[in-house]
């Protein structure tokens, strides 16, 4: 039975990594394709490292906190890099397609 | 069963680190390099992962620890020399 919750939780985890990597080549400009790999990837690395947790603590009859401290580590860590990537991006003045909106709400960078 | 996902899933992995390979290589600027090196961490994180899994030892995940660590710190760096053209002011 857990054999099959593993299985299920790591097959979805490899589609959302691999939507992510998908969206990084696909979208058509920089502010489009931040989203991919920040939000697609994060939560698919999150549901593949539950998953080594369930794994490991039903083979080994311990409880392993290892996988919840990389888990929680990425989650935390993944907007912040987002930040700093969007702001050199505003701070290099990318071109973006007709399409991507809010521009105007940027600010003169200081 | 778990052999065959696990299998699979390394596939797919693969799949998406050549993806993010490419958009290294043809990245039109440098957010777009930061960006595709950043999900290559992630992602090697993932393939190591499922290493230890299909090892079933638990000695891996240190080294993804430290791969985690490391690579937000160089890409936090990266984007703040690009920013101020200077990392510690």
């Amino acid at each position: 039975m857990i054999e099959w919750i593993i299985s299920i939780l790591l097959l979805v985890g490899g589609c959302f990594i691999l939507v992510g990597s998908i969206g990084l080549v696909k979208m058509p400009d920089f502010f489009m394709r931040l989203h991919g790999p920040t939000k697609a990837s994060t939560l698919g690395m999150a549901l593949l490292l539950i998953s080594a947790m369930m794994l490991l603590s039903s083979t080994q009859e311990t409880l392993s906190v290892k996988e919840i401290l990389i888990s929680l580590f990425l989650l935390l860590t993944a907007p912040i890099s987002a930040y700093m990537m969007i702001k050199s991006a505003i701070h290099h003045k990318l071109e973006s397609i007709e399409r991507t909106t809010g521009k105007d709400n940027i600010e003169d960078d200081v | 069963m778990l052999e065959i996902v696990i299998l699979i899933v390394f596939a797919m992995i693969g799949l998406s680190l050549l993806l993010n390979l490419w958009r290294l290589l043809i990245g039109p600027s440098i957010p777009d390099r930061i960006l595709a090196l950043d999900t290559m961490y992630i992602n090697t994180i993932a393939l190591i992962i499922l290493y230890g899994m299909s090892m079933g030892t638990e000695l891996y995940f240190e080294a993804a620890l430290l791969i985690a660590m490391l690579g937000f710190v160089s890409t936090v760096a990266i984007c703040k020399y690009l920013l101020r053209g200077d990392i510690i002011e």
